[in-house]
């Protein structure tokens, strides 16, 4: 099978892997790579058809995010199901923590994971406090210390305590996302199962969802399978990626980083798709790219400088950038028109990567990418030539170390 | 015990002045013959009917609903049941058992079957799949998703149904005074022997009357019994603006 089994953390294979995004590195680089959950040999055939799953076998790392990927009908969701037993396998055996699963019962089994569905699954007629202690009622926690318990969970996944006397049905699909993380959490399992959780709420609010899992990723460290169609959002959050091909096949098993650089067929290539060239960026930090001062102009300077003058004082591109009191960008003033105010394209913070660099500058009337540091202020800006130079150099390092 | 004392004396040949005067006449309102008597009476045969049809139909109801098994069989039994003829059963019942309480109590536990195992399937089948799924991934064994998930949020169908139930039940015990029992039917069926119009008005009348006292018992009840979160204005996730198709799209549009 076609499996690259490169483990990010483990130090014979550091040098040939380039620094990865701090986000999502995080966990993995804090826990090891024990294995938690491992696939043997697994088949799942429904009825006399093609397989759903074919001949699995994979290791899922502890205290890490796994990412299942793939279009639908390849079996990554059936892959989740089994290892919590909502799917009974055709043949092969899933060990979590080196017991083999069909040994325990399916109920205190699923109660032992936690489970996030896409629809978030949320029982209509309880409340929302309820719904969090659901599983410890189940594991007969005293009512009042599991609605205690269901209240911190509502706090650590953004939710203000108003919300645990609501019902689902007055919850936005985000609110009803977050109960569905809370109630899986609350009875602190090491495992947590995700099935394309976030895919049925709004680009925005999927984006924050994605944030804040990883925050909450940092601090609990559970080993977390996770369902998505969406490659963005695997190369996003998963400290491994396991993209799954039609017909139930492993295509390929690596590090985010290395799915993008390195796709191991067409199949992984096209999956990925056009952008994978500019999203393996995100794995490079852009520390190497030179910042250049920038002419700015606070609001008051501006009002001077159109009063007294026909013509900016030319350097290299005419180009001024106003910034407020604090220094921080407001947008861009053109060589050709003194007065009006250009928005201003995406913001680089320092040490952010060279997606977000090359995003910067392309996305800039000036094309000039703003670096700001954390506070939000202003301290240069990034040349398009300098920022491809360091993509070029990134590329060669990559290569001499392999 | 059935025996009228004497014939009414109406003011008027109108039934409907003979039922309103029967019905103000106080001599009906007490007694082992009167009115409230054989209203509990026939409340008392109504809960019977009704005990053992619940007994029936909600176990059949439940297991149908949950597991799906044995589908076809009970809507086509239902349909059956509801197409018998009550005066015709309890006609039945009676040449084959002979008098008593119990055979023309079967014949309406046949009436009352039917809605009460159609509104059990129903409303357990009828609980959103991903729900159900949902409890079993958390970990609640069949009889805990049956009872704490299916039955809760199958509750405003299941009492539709059992009101419907009880309402046919209530209006048809009457036939029961058909034969030898009791019950608010004696006016009606005693009335008829005599012609005494004025006693089968009011007795109609006292009967409607209590079928519809104990619908809204029953409103009352199903309001306190099923919970706020079946009530409030639906959020589908169908309905959203942005459905899934367009998400996909946006996000690739928005991150490439």
């Amino acid at each position: 099978m076609a499996v690259s089994d490169a483990r990010i953390s483990l130090p014979d294979s550091g040098t040939s892997t380039p620094q990865v995004d701090a986000a999502s590195a995080a966990p993995a680089a804090g826990s090891g790579t024990r294995p938690m959950i491992e696939f043997n040999s697994i088949t799942k055939r429904y009825l006399e058809n093609q397989p759903a799953v074919e001949n699995l076998s994979m290791t899922i790392d502890k205290g890490a995010i796994t990412v299942f990927v793939g279009p639908s009908g390849c079996g990554k969701t059936t892959s989740l199901r089994m290892i919590n037993r909502m799917v009974e396998p055709t043949s092969g055996t899933i060990t979590v923590d080196g017991k083999d699963v069909s040994t325990i019962p399916a109920a205190s089994l699923r109660r032992s994971m936690g489970y996030v569905m896409q629809s978030a699954g949320l029982l209509p007629h309880r409340t929302v406090t309820d719904n969090v202690a659901t599983v410890l009622r189940l594991n007969k926690v005293p009512r009042a210390q599991a609605r205690h318990r269901a209240e911190e969970l509502l706090d650590v996944v953004g939710l203000s305590a108003r919300m645990g006397k609501r019902y689902p049905s007055q919850l936005s699909g985000g609110q009803q996302q977050r109960v569905g993380v809370a109630r899986a959490l609350a009875a602190d399992p090491p495992v947590l199962l995700m099935d394309e959780p976030f895919s049925a709420v709004d680009p925005v609010v999927r984006a924050e969802l994605q944030q804040e899992l990883l925050r909450l990723q940092r601090d609990l460290a559970k080993t977390i399978v996770f369902v998505t169609h969406d490659i963005d959002e695997a190369t996003v959050l998963g400290d491994k990626v396991a993209v799954f091909a039609t017909g139930g096949r492993l295509a390929q098993y690596a590090a985010a980083e290395e799915i993008l650089r390195a796709p191991v067929d067409d199949f992984v290539a096209n999956f990925v798709g056009r952008d994978r060239g500019f999203r393996h960026l995100a794995f490079s930090t852009a520390d190497s790219v030179p910042i250049h001062p920038v002419r700015t102009a606070t609001e008051s300077e501006r009002g001077q400088r159109s009063a007294q003058q026909s013509r900016p004082p030319s350097d290299a591109a005419g180009w001024v950038l106003a910034v407020d009191d604090a220094h921080r960008p407001l947008g861009w003033i053109s060589p050709a028109d003194g007065s009006a105010l250009l928005p201003g394209g995406s913001l680089f913070h320092e040490g952010q990567t060279l997606r977000r660099a090359l995003d910067a500058v392309l996305s800039s009337p000036a094309g000039l990418g703003v670096a700001v540091d954390d506070a939000g202020s202003v301290t240069g800006v990034v040349k398009a030539p300098e920022v491809l130079a360091a993509i070029e150099n990134a590329r060669r390092q990559r290569e001499g170390g392999l | 015990m059935s025996v009228p004392a004497l014939v009414e004396e109406y003011s008027s040949d109108n039934p409907l002045v003979q039922g309103y005067e029967w019905l103000m006449n106080p001599m009906h309102w007490q007694g082992p013959e009167g009115i409230p008597l054989r209203a509990l009476e026939h409340l008392g045969y109504t809960a019977l009917t009704l005990s053992i049809a619940v007994a029936i139909a909600v176990p059949i109801g439940l297991y149908v609903g949950h597991t799906g098994r044995g589908r076809v069989v009970v809507i086509s039994l239902a349909g059956v049941l509801r197409a018998l003829p009550t005066l015709g059963m309890l006609t039945l019942f009676v040449l084959l058992a002979g008098l008593g309480l119990m055979p023309p109590i079967w014949a309406l536990v046949l009436l009352a079957v039917p809605p009460i195992l159609a509104g059990t399937y129903a409303g357990i089948s009828a609980v959103s799949k991903d729900t159900v799924d949902a409890a079993r991934s958390m970990g609640m064994t069949e009889p805990q998703i049956l009872f704490r998930v299916e039955v809760p949020n199958g509750l405003p169908v299941i009492l539709g149904g059992f009101r419907a139930g009880v309402l046919q039940v209530v209006a048809t015990v009457a036939v029961v005074a058909y034969i030898n029992l009791g019950g608010l039917g004696r006016f009606l069926i005693d009335g008829l022997s005599v012609s005494d119009y004025g006693r089968v008005l009011g007795g109609a009348v006292v009967i409607a009357a209590l079928a519809i006292c104990l619908d809204i018992v029953l409103a009352g009840i199903q309001r306190l019994a099923v919970s706020p979160g079946l009530k409030a204005p639906r959020r589908q996730r169908g309905d959203s603006p942005t459905g899934r198709e367009t998400i996909t799209a946006g996000v690739q549009g928005g991150n490439s």
